[in-house]
């Protein structure tokens, strides 16, 4: 949440030094945006090892994280190899949207987890849904992007105010779930009949 | 063809992770009960109907803005606007549909009213601490 809010705040600082269109604040976003997924994709990691506690399984957890973080930047090096001009920029890109969709599955994945083994901490339980949503967010402009790249001004702009969701969504689950609350994940996803 | 995939699954998942972040934050402020003067000024006893969310809405805009709650409410206001959609087309052929949008459009206007009780009690506090001052 911390990188999150200095990479909004220095992103701020760029954009209004050196203006939206500017080559400056463009490689700045790429790059702070690159850290911030593997930021991201960290926090999903260590999510996995409080909902897997039980099991005692967080040294593997860390190590499949490590070893899927790693797959991620090789596929996404193979990728943009052949492109000699700018390719350190191309394969922050490309490893950012690579990680947004593998961080999607992954937090599907842990949302099984939990219907699964019946997680019953609200708190833990909004973190995982509120990250769902942002890598969703994410995983689905970045196809648009690909689909539609005529509207880039758009999915460039998009970004911005998802960056906002996920300060606010913990932010409200820190000061108003209380770390005693529980519910029952499986009543969430109960479907009309 | 990969990118409409992509788009395709993110979409579905997005929806379903929406659905349920909104859901849980309903479930918790079901939980908690009305204080007899919001349940007066917003007309909810026990169950809240989703026809009273607009009128609730207003009501919770006159009070100061918590930051804290500023997600949340946005969340549920889409999440409201999502359910009146399916009530509008959906709901119309599938009768099952058309009684859980309903009931959630209900919550929906619960979480509310759960809002404006603590916005309420939140300016209180403050009017009470300038009084002291």
């Amino acid at each position: 949440m911390i990188l999150e809010l200095l990479s909004g705040i220095s992103r701020f600082y760029v954009l209004h030094s050196f203006g939206f269109e500017s080559r400056e604040y463009a490689y700045f976003y790429y790059y702070s945006e690159a850290l911030t997924t593997i930021g991201l994709y960290f926090a999903l990691s260590s999510l996995y090892a409080h909902v897997l506690e039980e099991l005692k399984v967080e040294s593997y957890v860390r190590m499949a994280a490590v070893l899927l973080l790693a797959g991620t930047a090789v596929f996404s090096y193979l990728i943009v190899r052949q492109s000699a001009h700018l390719m350190s920029t191309k394969f922050v890109v490309e490893m950012s949207q690579n990680l947004y969709f593998v961080g999607l599955v992954l937090t599907y994945v842990l949302w099984g987890a939990i219907l699964k083994l019946r997680e019953t901490r609200t708190r833990l339980i909004q973190f995982v849904l509120s990250l769902g949503v942002l890598f969703s967010l994410f995983a689905a402009n970045y196809a648009m992007r690909n689909l539609y790249p005529d509207l880039r001004w758009l999915w460039s702009s998009l970004p911005q105010l998802f960056d906002c969701f996920l300060p606010l969504a913990w932010c409200y689950t820190f000061l108003r779930i209380p770390e005693e609350a529980r519910i029952t994940p499986a009543r969430l996803a109960v479907a009309p009949r | 063809m990969m990118a409409g995939i992509i788009l395709v699954c993110s979409v579905v998942l997005f929806l379903q992770f929406f659905v349920f972040y909104c859901r849980s934050l309903i479930a918790v402020s079901a939980k908690q009960a009305l204080s007899p003067e919001v349940q007066e000024v917003t007309g909810i006893q026990k169950t809240a109907s989703g026809d009273d969310f607009q009128r609730v809405m207003q009501l919770l805009h006159l009070c100061p803005e918590r930051r804290e709650d500023r997600s949340g409410i946005q969340a549920i206001g889409v999440y409201f606007s999502l359910l009146n959609f399916l009530r509008a087309t959906v709901a119309r052929l599938v009768p099952s549909m058309h009684s859980w949008t309903e009931s959630e459009r209900g919550q929906c206007t619960y979480f509310a009213a759960v809002a404006l009780e603590r916005r309420i009690s939140f300016s209180r506090d403050m009017l009470a601490q300038q009084m002291d001052a």
